[in-house]
């Protein structure tokens, strides 16, 4: 053989050698920021142990909505779940990811995280503009150990659509009449994006966070990851069972454990103002919306190889941001559900 | 011509000259030129009609919806489907008319400096200095606007501006407000920083076109630098600053998100300038992802139409205001 023929004939070994190699999938997936911080963990873990990339964006749950109807991306992560027609007009499928709790949070001078205590009805009122000064008296009456300054409260709530707000105005309509009133003078009601009465709207559970930061005087709401990564203080509230109660994982696991999962159809349940006595009231979860017929079988293969390891191996990450790891119940309904409805 | 001359021209071979060759090729390609020329204006005018037009059948179905009312109320409500376009069309100008409040003085300033107050060899770093300011990315802006300048505002101005302009008897409400950093009044000064660049640029460029002649003689009948600045050159450049200042407007209006950073996105009316409000500009940044419901994508595009008008109308009102200043100098 001559050089020209040795050339061609190894570049030709060479080519059907390379393509005979797994190549990794791009998997991208889009929606709530309440998710956010801990599916960026999952990825980044999951990368050493697959050669797939999962690429999530922290667009808001409408977003992800928006984005997974149009099939732009091959899950979309929502705080808010779709009903039953929503899902089956789509050809959707959804299933609970992880738990986490939603927090208020506070901007005050001389008052530590976890000291100031609220209630439901009194963080609606504030919400809604009715309670304006941190002395008022319904505040001290429950805070008779703090100094409160007799300052304005600056009310700050998400501008964009948010399932973190959606989370946050079920509870609150769940606890001020006020608030969820369809009679004259109308309340906010429950949605992703409410007509809020006051303040200012940050984008994003990170413009949120900034804001309280910067802003003396402010009440917000973020998910808790959120919280804690900030160093931002946050409140304590008093849960439906009458009890109060400091935010934290093993209260939003109580909170996840006194619901009942197994009467949801398409796992569609809200959890705010759980019943338990040590129950954190505003706990949530997040729903992974995928299409049961997938438009793309390699992609929805590996979309199901990720979300199955955050299931099974990303507890622990999970924990250490402060989320609760969906009990092993739930867990093993969840792999029937795909079982049954997903076409792989 | 009899018809021997006739026979004569059909055996004579064609001897246009070279020139006039020559001048008939140019012709046609001049024609050519002005027709591609013609062509891309053209083109820019059709593209601003598609826009608009557009823009308006997206938002036709917020227009039906509501009618006039879309322009006057001041609800925002996704969840009940009322909207009303009142409050980012009012954030927007007052946002805009403060940013050029602040900014046509300060530019006026700079381009006069440039063009006859500076020693030579200032001129150029300060120029260069201006334009660097125009080359920062608008989010940048933002940025600064959020974590520099709103906390400063916050513990500084604010205070003193909501202690001391808010007790002037008939103005002061419009000083009024908690110390939040964030709002109108920031969201207008760092707006002014940005559009400063612009105005600026156009203002010296065309200082720099009076004659010479009409400056001297000034100087030489004894005018004071003002006297030359406010009487020779401000009424010879007057329809270029102008329009130099209509640029900046025009980028103010549009400005998307250093005004998301730090106007507050709120949807009250307020006609405190301490308050946060909303623009056109950041009420769709924030919410045209998740608007997935149509009334509400309708209402936002509708709100890019008003956007549109809300320009139309300062431009006219700019031409307006020129012609007639033309008309009292007689020109």
């Amino acid at each position: 053989m001559n050089l020209l023929t040795k050339t061609r004939l190894s570049l030709l070994l060479a080519s059907m050698a390379l393509s005979g190699m797994a190549h990794a999938t791009d998997v991208t997936g889009a929606g709530s920021s309440f998710v956010f911080p801990v599916i960026s963990k999952w990825a980044q873990d999951y990368s050493k142990d697959s050669a797939n990339r999962i690429n999530y964006q922290s667009i808001g749950s409408g977003g992800g909505i928006a984005q997974i109807k149009a099939a732009t991306v091959d899950f979309g992560a929502s705080d808010a779940p779709l009903s039953a027609e929503d899902l089956k007009a789509a050809g959707l499928g959804q299933f609970p990811s992880v738990i986490g709790g939603i927090v208020p949070i506070i901007n005050l001078e001389n008052v530590e995280t976890g000291k100031l205590e609220l209630d439901g009805q009194t963080l609606a009122d504030i919400f809604q503009g009715k309670i304006t000064k941190w002395n008022d008296p319904k505040i001290v009456a429950m805070n008779s150990g703090l100094k409160l300054p007799d300052s304005a409260i600056t009310v700050v709530h998400r501008s964009d659509g948010s399932g973190t707000s959606f989370n946050f105005t079920s509870y609150l309509s769940k606890v001020s009449p006020a608030w969820a009133s369809t009679a004259e003078p109308k309340g906010p009601g429950t949605g992703s994006a409410v007509q809020w009465p006051v303040g200012v709207g940050g984008k994003g559970n990170e413009g949120v966070a900034t804001y309280v930061k910067q802003i003396k005087g402010s009440i917000g709401y973020v998910e808790y990851s959120y919280a804690t990564q900030n160093k931002i203080s946050y409140t304590k509230l008093k849960n439906a069972a009458g009890k109060v109660i400091e935010p934290n994982a093993a209260a939003f696991a109580a909170a996840a454990d006194s619901a009942d999962w197994a009467s949801a159809k398409d796992f569609n349940l809200i959890m705010t103002n759980a019943p338990g006595e040590k129950a954190w009231p505003i706990t949530a979860t997040t729903w992974i919306i995928m299409y049961k017929e997938p438009k793309s079988a390699e992609k929805s293969a590996a979309a199901f190889d990720f979300l199955k390891w955050s299931l099974e191996k990303g507890q622990e990450q999970a924990k250490s941001l402060e989320y609760v790891p969906l009990p092993a119940s739930l867990v093993s309904k969840i792999e029937d559900y795909w079982k049954t409805e997903f076409k792989k | 011509m009899t018809e021997n001359t006739q026979y004569m021209s059909a055996v004579i071979p064609d001897v246009t000259s070279e020139s006039e060759k020559r001048a008939a090729r140019d012709h046609r390609h001049d024609a050519w030129f002005r027709r591609i020329m013609f062509g891309a204006a053209l083109l820019v005018l059709l593209l601003l009609a598609c826009i608009a037009g557009s823009t308006l059948w997206g938002g036709a179905l917020a227009f039906k919806t509501f009618g006039f009312e879309f322009l006057t109320s001041t609800e925002w409500d996704a969840v009940n489907g009322h909207f009303g376009a009142l409050v980012p069309i009012y954030g927007t100008l007052v946002t805009s008319f403060l940013a050029l409040l602040i900014a046509v003085p300060v530019s006026f300033g700079i381009a006069i400096f440039l063009t006859e107050v500076a020693p030579p060899w200032l001129r150029t770093p300060i120029a260069s200095a201006v334009e660097l300011l125009a080359g920062i990315p608008s989010i940048i802006y933002g940025m600064w606007g959020l974590f520099v300048f709103g906390p400063f505002m916050a513990a500084y101005l604010a205070p003193w501006i909501n202690d001391y302009l808010g007790a002037l008897p008939l103005i002061g409400p419009i000083f009024q407000g908690p110390p939040l950093g964030i709002g109108m009044l920031t969201a207008g000064i760092v707006l002014a920083i940005m559009i400063i660049p612009f105005i600026t640029s156009v203002m010296t460029e065309v200082f720099r076109t009076v004659p010479v002649a009409l400056k001297e003689s000034a100087y030489a009948l004894g005018g004071t630098t003002w006297e030359v600045v406010w009487d020779i050159v401000l009424p010879y450049t007057r329809t270029a600053v102008v329009g130099g200042v209509f640029l900046g407007l025009g980028r103010a209006l549009g400005e998307t998100m250093a005004v998301t950073f730090v106007l507050g996105n709120a949807h009250q009316f307020s006609a405190s300038l301490m308050m946060p409000s909303s623009s056109i500009a950041s009420v769709i940044a924030n919410e045209f992802s998740e608007a997935y419901t149509d009334l509400h994508r309708s209402s936002l595009i509708a709100l890019g139409f008003l956007l549109f008008v809300v320009t139309f109308i300062v431009l006219a009102i700019a031409r307006l205001m020129l012609s007639r200043l033309s008309r009292k100098e007689g020109v």
